[in-house]
């Protein structure tokens, strides 16, 4: 307890600081993969041949060992937080493509056919019947990428570029549990803490008139 | 209004779903397509819309080639209704009845008033516009997937067996309730089913098709009194040529004139006594100017003697009732398909005339069976 108190006195300015660059860094990542797993995913449902194919490479990607990606982008980015962000936001891709993909693919064709009767044009039918019908999945992907994100991002800091990470190698290096703990605790901590945030932006997205479908089912 | 030219549909191998249909659709008329399963009348109808693009031949609204529109507006022109009714479970019902408005780029305020405006079409409580499809039953979900289709006004509505998922009773109402709106409205309709019974009840005219091809173009009368061939008389069914028989058409020629009446305000001792001395066990219920109020029957009074005294204070009032106008066929099937003993017949005034009962239909029959056999023995 004594040290802790020590700890936090001598280095609470500066923890405070790397858990901010510790959850910017995993939130931009996740952003970019949301701007690019989203339309992606929606774009395979319309080529269900080639999807499969697309869907096995990218889950070839995710397998990489995580240290090795971001080792490989070293030499193209340099060091720094740009390297990390990148590489991290390559793991997050799979998670929101996948879910995308289901969701989409899985609405009701007789809607489908309801809104194109209608006469919805391409875009209509994906703002106003897709998108609602799949968003509780597609949030279910995000909240899922991002909780990996936060404990991947521990690694970033083997590249430079900071975060919460940096403590827990400076600890394994120097032999100082307590500064393995201060990484380790309050990434933990923020993990718990997003995924619940995201939890009620899952909630809040989903359409009222779902809501209140999947309570009444 | 709306016109085929030798359509057909050819599907790849060879496979021809529609062949060669030429049919020519009059402004408000109701059509009915019906056939067996896989006998393409779901294909041709959406053709209509460009949900299935035709391989040959031409479709024409109004002498515009349906091909040389853009799709995506040609539909927003068409209503379309579908079976599964394909309400948006995450929009409420104003914002589902308003979608193709909305689509249209209409006013919010339009949109607002138009929606309103349909469902008190449907008799449903305004309330109902901010409430979502879930909440509705399957009858009512049905009534909004069709004010859904009347929203922007099409002259044309496509319907794809819309009242199939429903239950037999709910149907009959909706299949009723429609028929009038659309006469009101004067729509052009295009409906697809497999059912009989709903064919010769909605249609103006029915055209039977087999295996891609029509087989029997007609009015319900027409078909019913004179199939083309073996295929339509077996589609139609032995009972229901039975049922049309041409020389009774409506139910104020079947019906007994003198129903046995009592008013609201005799006490039910009386109205035991009436039915005692006419042997029946129902009694309807006029006022004065023998408008029909609701009924009483044995059973009630048995439940409710000991605790009320005036007719008036048990009366039945949700009775089913028809006009004396109405087609004896369409009361013969609310009477089956309700299980009904019997129906009051009414004039334009509410005013009882008389009654249908399930003797009197044991009466046609007699007569179509009876009279069978004497044309036999004419004819040998």
């Amino acid at each position: 307890m004594q040290s802790i108190i020590e700890f936090l006195n001598e280095n609470g300015g500066e923890l405070l600081l790397k858990t901010w660059e510790h959850l910017y860094i995993s939130l931009i990542a996740v952003l970019l993969g949301i701007i690019v797993a989203v339309p992606l995913g929606i774009a395979l449902t319309r080529i269900p041949k080639m999807a499969e194919v697309i869907m096995r490479i990218v889950s070839t990607i995710q397998t990489f060992p995580s240290l090795a990606i971001l080792a490989f982008f070293v030499p193209i980015l340099g060091v720094g937080k740009v390297p990390a962000i990148v590489a991290l936001f390559f793991y997050s891709v799979l998670p929101i493509l996948r879910n995308t993909y289901t969701g989409v693919k899985d609405v009701d064709k007789s809607f489908l056919e309801a809104g194109r009767g209608m006469g919805m044009n391409s875009w209509e039918i994906i703002r106003h019947v897709e998108i609602p019908f799949a968003i509780p999945i597609i949030m279910a992907g995000i909240r899922l990428s991002t909780v990996y994100l936060i404990g991947w991002a521990t690694l970033a800091s083997f590249i430079g570029a900071g975060g919460l990470g940096s403590y827990i190698f400076d600890g394994l290096n120097l032999y100082l549990p307590e500064f393995i703990i201060a990484g380790a605790i309050p990434s933990m901590i923020m993990a718990v803490v997003v995924d619940q945030v995201f939890a009620r932006i899952e909630r809040w997205v989903t359409p009222k008139g779902m809501r209140m479908k999947q309570q009444a089912a | 209004m709306l016109k085929f030219e030798n359509v057909t549909k050819m599907y790849k191998k060879g496979v021809k779903a529609v062949n060669d249909i030429s049919l020519s659709v009059k402004e408000g008329e109701f059509i009915v397509f019906i056939g067996p399963s896989g006998c393409g009348k779901t294909t041709t109808m959406k053709m209509i819309n460009r949900l299935i693009e035709p391989t040959e031949g031409k479709i024409s609204i109004n002498g515009e080639n349906i091909l040389d529109k853009d799709p995506v507006k040609l539909r927003r022109e068409i209503g379309y209704v579908i079976q599964q009714i394909g309400l948006f479970p995450h929009m409420t019902i104003e914002e589902n009845i308003s979608l193709v408005p909305r689509l249209l780029k209409w006013s919010e305020a339009d949109r607002k008033n138009r929606a309103a405006e349909l469902l008190k079409l449907v008799h449903m409580d305004p309330s109902y516009l901010k409430r979502y499809p879930h909440e509705l039953s399957g009858g009512q979900q049905q009534r909004i997937g069709v004010l859904r289709a009347l929203a922007a006004e099409p002259p044309l509505i496509l319907m794809d067996e819309p009242f199939g998922a429903l239950d037999p009773i709910t149907r009959d109402g909706l299949q009723e309730e429609f028929k009038k709106l659309q006469k009101s409205l004067g729509k052009t309709i295009v409906f697809v089913t497999h059912d009989m019974d709903e064919a010769i009840k909605l249609a103006d005219r029915i055209v039977i098709l087999k295996d891609g091809a029509i087989v029997q173009v007609g009015t319900p009368d027409e078909i019913l009194r004179e199939p083309a061939n073996e295929f339509v008389e077996e589609f139609i069914g032995k009972d229901r040529l039975v049922q049309a028989k041409p020389n009774v058409q409506t139910v104020e020629q079947i019906m007994n004139a003198n129903p046995i009446t009592i008013t609201a305000d005799r006490p039910i001792k009386e109205a035991i006594q009436i039915m005692k001395h006419h042997r029946v066990d129902t009694l309807l219920v006029v006022d004065d100017s023998r408008v029909l109020k609701g009924y009483i029957d044995v059973e009630i009074i048995d439940h409710t003697f000991k605790k009320s005294t005036y007719v008036g204070d048990i009366i039945k009032s949700d009775i089913f009732k028809v006009k004396r106008d109405t087609l004896v066929r369409d009361t013969i099937h609310s009477i089956l398909k309700r299980g009904i003993k019997n129906v009051p017949i009414i004039n334009e005034k509410d005013q009882l005339v008389g009654i249908v009962t399930r003797a009197s239909l044991v009466d046609i029959v007699y007569d179509t069976i009876w009279g069978e056999e004497e044309s036999l023995a004419k004819t040998i």
